[in-house]
């Protein structure tokens, strides 16, 4: 393997025969206990989110169809059709059968036509009441959806080649680096460049506040606030140069986005039709941070979990977040909380354990005594929870001031409790952070703080025992005895109330999570939720849970 | 002793102008690169001027460390300083005054008003996410938001806040073709105006990056704020306005 752009040495250890992170003595019973209790809070959430679907969800089937495009007031097609469908008939039925059954009807040539005409209310729908129409309309859906999964399953395949001949990162944590200029075409050089000088997984941060956006925008796009629009040419554009530099490199560099918010369902297709190869994808964060629905957040949350199962997407959750509104010590227990909820929710979903990039971060407070020692404890806690899964490891945002120095050094150490602790992708953390946009220079310098660190460090895992009883051991166990008596909490005081309750629901209404209280019954896009009928299909939801190609 | 009105910058010894800067250069890293660096030190004042680390950033870049000697003087007697007429408050100060003063919440009602689908800026204000590291006002435990999102028709802002009994009404305007963020600043102040009794309107404050700061009299408003104004700005403001002024009329 050569040595990285700008490493005139190559470390004498090289940094992948890492040894397995240090051991906690964790009681099993209560670490079986914890997760138990994830299951009974989860499983109430998904049992309700079988009877519902979403106007996301069955846009994002129409995209798997190969319905793309907008009209002139780049409104896209995909949201016409399924307003259409919906005004006549209803969802409850699922989009694709009135679909279809238009189509077998010959009120247009092909799915694109059919849209327009719609857009202009000039097809009329129906739920056909005939078996047999009713069957050749399903079965015709199901003809259309396949080529996209197909797609899908063929992007991964090329991943997966591209893997073995180019080959993953040499060491662990995988280096995690973020462009985002808001101009597609300025965020490509800045991607490449910052692969080239390191970066094993470029993220291109979206457009603040597309998140809450009912629509997936189209097209190549030159300006963003803060971020660029996730659009599918934007994805298939920054993919092809990272193809390129990968090449030139010797190593597959990943790509990830942001499936999150209103379109979650059909932003994790179009990142599955395009070969991205991580996607941010919590199971709260929308609810807590954005203010979206509960209900449609679950709802499209597990079909996009299905589709980045599939796609052999990771995808890395927000617990992050948790700790920037919350104090991190007192707090740390419901980021292992969360933890568990989104293992549960992405293993019902189909992700397998290296797919699950559960998120944490290195944010207590640097002025508290024994700072050092708690971050520590809570990252050797996560990894060893999660053995399997790729820990993404967040740097300090919230005590990062305008002291570029003092946060330079901080970021030192945060990259060293990453190593320390076996994280398996390290954000990196810019000395800059709340100051301004990341410059060349202190990308730079980030990169070689991190090297030096993994450098220096990467074998610390091998020496670094914490010794029974001491002082991280039993604060790691402390935060998970928290964790369980959090999660009993909410199970025994809500789970009161009897059947058809839903215990989770009912503690995210109450504030338990972030401070917020968010009820199921408010919040963004609830208008977008529908109750599926007994004779509810989607062909992409079938063929996704039969594992079927 | 009286202070000395000129001063320069101290590094170990009074009087040295001892500096310290770093910055990047569009060119590759070379003996030219490094005589550039030593260009710039020296049009910034700084002689003499001693190159410490240079090194290149990929092939087209070099960074530079730059410490030397600022040949600038500081007259501390001609310092002005802008001062901001109340005091910025952190999070908890703001809670503590709303519950000390006010003794119930603070309701605040936002919006995107007219065309405008870009809640960018309201929700930058008013999402616990926040903006530029702060948290937006429905952190604070003593502020009840109620955010009514994108493209909200002034009679449905003005008959929303009146239910809410709102103490404070915020609007944002990102963007907007052909001034339409004036005129609906303006409609919207009218609406208010006739909607309540004298004197028990409101609080009414814009933001958004095409307002001129100094405009609020003439819009009709209480308050602009413009690019880049933080959660912590605005929750300081209302408490300023609302908590120690008295404006409260509930």
């Amino acid at each position: 393997m050569s040595p990285r752009p700008g490493t005139k040495t190559p470390p004498r250890t090289p940094a992948r025969v890492v040894a397995p992170p240090p051991p906690l003595e964790l009681d099993p019973k209560v670490v079986r206990r914890a997760r138990t209790l994830a299951r009974r809070l989860g499983e109430p959430v998904v049992e309700m989110t079988r009877n519902r679907t979403t106007v996301s969800v069955e846009r994002a089937t129409l995209r798997l169809a190969g319905l793309a495009g907008a009209d002139h007031e780049r409104v896209p097609w995909v949201n016409h059709l399924v307003d259409a469908v919906r005004d006549q008939v209803g969802l409850e039925h699922g989009v694709t059968t009135p679909v279809w059954d238009a189509l077998r009807r010959e009120e247009a040539p092909d799915l694109l036509t059919l849209a327009q005409k719609a857009s202009a209310g000039a097809v009329s729908f129906r739920i056909p009441d005939r078996r047999r129409e009713l069957t050749a309309a399903r079965r015709a859906a199901r003809a259309a959806v396949r080529p996209g999964l197909r797609r899908i399953d063929r992007q991964r395949a090329t991943r997966e080649r591209l893997i073995t001949r180019l080959g993953d990162p040499p060491q662990r944590p995988w280096v995690y680096l973020i462009v985002a200029t808001g101009d597609i075409h300025e965020d490509i050089p800045q991607a490449q460049s910052a692969a080239r000088a390191g970066a094993d997984v470029i993220a291109v941060i979206r457009s603040t506040g597309q998140s809450l956006l009912d629509y997936v925008p189209e097209g190549a796009t030159r300006e963003g606030f803060a971020g660029t629009y996730a659009t599918q040419e934007n994805f298939r554009l920054m993919r092809e140069a990272l193809d390129e530099v990968s090449k030139e490199l010797g190593r597959y560099v990943r790509l990830t986005n942001y499936a999150s918010g209103l379109c979650m369902p059909e932003i994790a297709t179009l990142a599955g039709l395009e070969r991205l190869d991580m996607m941010l994808n919590d199971s709260m964060y929308g609810i807590l941070f954005r203010d979206i629905n509960p209900v449609r957040t679950f709802v499209d949350q597990r079909f996009s979990r299905q589709i980045h199962a599939r796609a052999g997407i990771i995808i890395n959750t927000g617990e992050d977040n948790y700790l920037t509104t919350a104090d991190a010590v007192e707090a740390a227990h419901t980021v292992t909380v969360s933890q568990l909820m989104n293992e549960y929710f992405g293993t019902e979903a189909g992700l397998a354990d290296w797919q699950l990039g559960l998120g944490h971060a290195f944010e207590i407070d640097p002025d508290l005594p024994d700072s050092f020692r708690m971050e520590l404890a809570h990252a050797l806690l996560a990894r060893q929870l999660f053995p399997d899964a790729p820990l993404k490891w967040m740097p300090p945002t919230k005590h990062m001031t305008g002291d570029v120095f003092r946060g330079h050094l901080l970021d030192g150490f945060f990259n060293l409790a990453g190593v320390m602790t076996g994280q398996s992708i390290l954000l990196v953390g810019m000395m800059t952070e709340a100051v301004v946009t990341p410059w060349l220079s202190d990308r730079d310098l980030a990169l070689q703080n991190v090297r030096y660190v993994l450098g220096a460090a990467g074998g610390l895992t091998e020496d670094f025992r914490p010794p029974p009883d001491g002082f991280i051991q039993t604060r790691a166990r402390q935060v998970l005895s928290e964790a369980v008596d959090l999660l009993e909490t909410i199970t025994r005081d809500r789970g009161a109330k009897g059947s058809g309750s839903i215990p989770l629901l009912e503690a995210i209404g109450d504030g338990t999570f972030g401070l917020m209280k968010r009820p199921a019954d408010r919040g963004k896009g609830l208008d977008g939720v529908v109750v599926r009928a007994d004779d509810y299909d989607n062909p992409a939801i079938t063929m996704l849970e039969e594992g079927s190609r | 002793m009286s202070q000395p009105t000129v001063v320069r910058p101290y590094g170990d010894t009074t009087g040295d102008g001892m500096v310290q800067v770093s910055f990047t250069l569009p060119v590759p890293h070379d003996k030219r690169a490094e005589g550039a660096a030593l260009q710039l030190a020296g049009k910034m004042g700084l002689a003499p001027a001693l190159l410490v680390h240079a090194r290149a950033v990929g092939p087209a870049h070099t960074f530079f460390i730059v410490y030397g000697s600022v040949s600038h003087l500081v007259d501390l007697a001609q310092v002005q300083v802008v001062e901001r007429d109340h005091p910025l408050l952190t999070p908890k100060e703001v809670n503590a005054a709303i519950r000390e003063r006010l003794r119930r919440p603070l309701v605040v009602v936002g919006a995107c008003i007219g065309t405008d689908a870009h809640t960018v800026g309201i929700d930058a204000i008013l999402n616990i996410k926040g903006f530029a590291g702060e948290k937006g006002l429905e952190y604070y435990s003593e502020v009840r938001v109620v955010n009514l999102g994108a493209q909200v028709l002034v009679p449905e802002l003005v008959e929303r806040a009146r239910e809410e009994q709102a103490d404070a009404v915020l609007v944002s305007q990102v963007v907007t073709q052909r001034d339409a963020h004036i005129s609906n600043t303006t409609q919207m102040a009218a609406a208010f105006r006739e909607a309540y009794p004298a004197g028990q309107v409101p609080l009414l404050v814009v933001g958004g990056p095409r307002f001129e700061e100094g405009s609020a009299g003439q819009l009709g408003v209480d308050r602009i704020f413009g690019r880049g104004t933080t959660p912590g700005e605005v929750a300081s403001y209302l408490v300023h306005a609302l908590v120690e002024n008295g404006r409260s009329s509930a």
